[in-house]
């Protein structure tokens, strides 16, 4: 499933990254490899962007960059 | 709109010819023994660092050319004047933003006599990204471990010696809000600057062979076409990943030396203290 | 071929055989140290930041999140408004009594001419000393609880809250805090813009921050809401009234900034929506005397010797088209004749145009120049050339322009529009200058706000007429 998936409170594991270019860099520059464990802390009052812990920093994403991350939910 | 001279006092100072490049980069040194660089994440109390070490002895502008704040300040130890360079906050030096362009420009050209990295002891992996990179380029570097205060208060214990053993460099730990820790950095600082300390800094391997070789043949070859380079393995590794600044500075021959004027126009000053 | 031209033809073979996806490799080589490194280090025990993300869930919940955000910024409006009334009129007591009448006495005794000291005193002196003592002190209230705000790490969830909204109008969400920090100053609000990287979306948000209600309009807002809205209602709901007066307008600045900002980005400022992620950082106890020193000096004082650079000419030049006479009247007479039967066209008047010319400087001076005008206009004996204090009751004020200048309810609802639309104050226009460079934006950006105005204006106005 992509990351805008994964419900508030759940951590999974990146399994791919399909963004493109300049958007791709700033992923993985932030820490957003394969393996790596994200969790759903909260999301905005209006649903987007999507607060995310990635490696012990809290980062928003708006939902069109979480579709292009592929994770498996923990369990 | 004024513009700082570009007056430069060549071998007047303790950093030698460099002030052929900071002058170029904006950076006026005729008066300062030593020049520091203020790195970090955003978010991590680097200003507090700074106020904390210049005290009212500051002023903002911008950094040439370019419409990003920059603080520069002054301070003495040892009878020695120490210019400090506040690098906007940055995640990386990967240059996918004008910031991170402008941070990686001055430890790269600039070759400040000492880069202090300041990290986040509550968010410390993260931190470490952007400490190993510039690791990568420089030698002469401290980290500013800042926070304990908060790390404490949410039960995290950062053992400073381990990570001075990991990393190679002066560890100190501070929580500059409180001024804890920033008589151990201004020494740190010194001893670097002076070269009391001579550190050997972490230096990333690649399990890679195919890399490491090639890392290794463009490195030799770097160094054999400049000769001043702060780390060739570093460039070598750009010119891998098709950097174009770092590909363009290297056929106009500016890698190690100054470049062009029209590309870093004086800093433009706008208010003074 | 030269050594360098031999190292890129290298580099350049050697990128094939190294493969593809270096940058994934090294930076997951780097997170790896990273990982390795700090697990080395850090040890963490029982972890008790929840209490602090169970309030942050709250600070953005579906249900609290806005009406907690709203309900904190009305605060900090609310503080710097009531805080600063007192001090405000301390001030004005003593620049604008105390020194004003010290500095005429100074005048007599050195047998000046009434020019000279009308000039300078009636005119330099007083428009200044407006500005000083109307602006310093809510800005020395705004600007630290604003700062506070920052430290503490409030901010960046303002931004995460309005995101959406801003995404949708193709701006960034950082915008919502530029904006924000237009309502204090706009000149400052401009120059936070920096916070943007991409150059489009920044000039977007310069472009709308004027839409956001600077501290020198707020006066206006307040006053003419409680003359003009307020006294419509019975008594005892006329503060209510005319408050909410006010915050529709604050509301329909947003509403503006969000239209104006989806228009340029689908017109003059189209492309891409950069890359966006906006760092939450945790909670951190800000630093109270240091945010005070900080916010003082860097943005109150700065801004506020801007102002006063602008509002000495402008004292000047009202005093200079009041006093001096083409035939019968003064030039600031023949000037409100010229302009009001566009002004009344748009439902204001010749005497607020004008006065808004004369106030590009500061927005804090269009009510005076406003008073000062209507007065001098009617030839009361009140209008003593050029002096803008001395009049500081609603009721005395409700008097002047109802009775002395004509104005009913429609032109009371047009100028709190006007207000929120029309052109920035010079200081801003300045500041917008120096941070684009841009002779092209500047001049839009003070020119679309106008143009708004008066169309605005004249819809009321048309409306008016139709169905009143």
């Amino acid at each position: 499933m992509t990351l805008n998936m994964l419900k508030a409170g759940r951590t999974a594991t990146v399994k791919g990254i399909y963004s493109k270019d300049t958007e791709r860099r700033r992923m993985v520059d932030l820490g957003i490899l394969p393996g790596t464990l994200i969790e759903n802390v909260m999301a905005s009052p209006l649903g987007d962007p999507v607060a995310y812990r990635i490696r012990s920093a809290v980062i928003a994403l708006r939902r069109e960059q979480a579709e292009l991350i592929e994770v498996e939910e923990e369990g | 709109m004024s513009h700082a001279e570009t007056a430069i006092q060549c071998g007047s100072c303790a950093s030698g010819c460099n002030t052929a490049h900071l002058a170029k980069l904006g950076i006026k040194t005729g008066n300062w023994d030593y020049v520091v660089a203020l790195a970090g994440n955003p978010n991590t109390g680097k200003s507090t660092i700074f106020n904390a070490l210049t005290g009212l002895n500051q002023h903002v502008g911008n950094w040439a050319g370019k419409t990003v704040t920059r603080a520069e300040g002054a301070f003495t130890l040892g009878g020695k004047k120490f210019k400090l360079v506040d690098l906007p906050g940055t995640y990386s030096l990967l240059s996918t933003s004008v910031d991170e362009e402008i941070a990686r420009d001055f430890v790269l050209f600039g070759k400040p006599d000492v880069t202090v990295v300041v990290a986040d002891a509550t968010r410390l992996e993260r931190n470490l990204n952007l400490v190993l990179q510039i690791l990568e380029i420089t030698d002469r570097a401290v980290v500013a471990l800042n926070l304990i205060d908060e790390a404490g208060r949410n039960n995290i214990k950062v053992d400073e010696r381990s990570l001075a053993r990991d990393l190679g460099v002066p560890v100190v730990s501070m929580a500059a809000r409180s001024g804890k820790g920033v008589d151990e950095l201004l020494s740190a600082i010194e001893q670097v600057a002076s070269g009391e300390i001579q550190a050997r800094p972490h230096r990333i391997k690649y399990t890679d062979d195919i890399l490491e070789n090639a890392i290794d043949t463009l490195a030799t070859q770097l160094h054999g076409q400049f000769e001043d380079l702060p780390n060739a393995r570093w460039v070598a590794l750009r010119l891998l990943e098709g950097d174009e600044s770092i590909i363009n500075a290297v056929q106009t021959a500016t890698l190690g030396t100054v470049r062009a004027a029209n590309v870093f126009p004086p800093l433009v000053q706008l208010e003074a203290r | 071929m030269t050594n360098s031209e031999a190292i890129l033809d290298n580099a350049a073979r050697l990128r094939g055989e190294v493969g593809g996806n270096l940058h994934d490799r090294l930076t997951e080589a780097i997170y790896s140290d990273a990982g390795a490194i700090a697990g080395r280090a850090v040890s963490a025990g029982e972890q008790t930041g929840n209490l602090e993300q169970k309030f942050d869930r709250i600070l953005t919940s579906r249900l609290w999140g806005f009406p907690l955000m709203i309900l904190l910024l009305t605060g900090v409006f609310w503080l710097t408004i009531a805080g600063a009334n007192i001090p405000s009129a301390m001030l004005g007591e003593l620049l604008q009594g105390t020194v004003y009448n010290a500095l005429h006495g100074v005048a007599a005794a050195l047998n000046a001419p009434w020019w000279l000291s009308g000039f300078w005193i009636d005119g330099v002196y007083l428009a200044t000393a407006w500005v000083v003592s109307v602006m310093l002190p809510p800005m020395a209230i705004f600007f630290p609880l604003f700062t506070l705000l920052e430290d503490l790490g409030y901010l960046p969830r303002v931004a995460f809250n309005l995101d959406r909204l801003f995404k949708r109008a193709g701006a960034h969400g950082e915008q919502a805090l530029t904006m924000m920090m237009g309502y204090g100053c706009n000149a400052a609000g401009v120059v936070s813009t920096r916070i943007i990287d991409s150059p489009r979306e920044r000039m977007i948000a310069i472009v709308t921050n004027n839409f956001a209600i600077c501290n020198g309009r707020w006066g206006t807002l307040i006053l003419i809401g409680a003359i003009f809205v307020g006294a419509t209602a019975p008594p005892f709901m006329a503060s209510f009234i005319a408050a909410t007066s006010v915050v529709a307008i604050a509301i329909l600045g947003v509403i503006f900034t969000l239209l104006v900002s989806a228009f340029l980005s689908k017109t003059w400022l189209k492309g891409e929506a950069s890359s966006f992620s906006l760092e939450l950082p945790p909670y951190r106890p800000p630093q109270i005397w240091q945010t005070l020193y900080k916010s003082i000096i860097d943005r109150t004082l700065i801004v506020l010797k801007r102002a006063v650079i602008m509002a000495a000419p402008a004292g000047a030049v009202i005093w200079l088209i009041s006093n001096i006479n083409i035939g019968e009247a003064s030039i600031a007479t023949h000037l409100i004749s010229f302009l009001n039967p566009f002004g009344l066209l748009i439902g204001l008047n010749g005497v607020i145009l004008l006065a808004y010319i004369v106030a590009i400087p500061a927005n804090e001076i269009v009510i005076p120049t406003i008073l000062m005008l209507t007065l001098n206009l009617s030839k009361s004996g009140l209008a003593q050339t050029g002096v803008m204090s001395g009049i500081d009751d609603d009721m005395q004020i409700q008097e002047v322009l109802t009775g002395m200048g004509g104005w009913t309810l429609l032109t009371g609802i047009n100028l709190l529009l006007f207000s929120l639309l029309h052109n920035p104050c010079s200081t801003t226009i300045w500041t917008i200058w120096q941070e684009t460079r841009s002779l092209k934006w500047t001049t839009i950006s003070t020119i679309l706000p106008v143009v708004l105005g008066i169309a605005v204006c004249l819809l009321t106005a048309a409306a008016a007429r139709l169905f009143f």
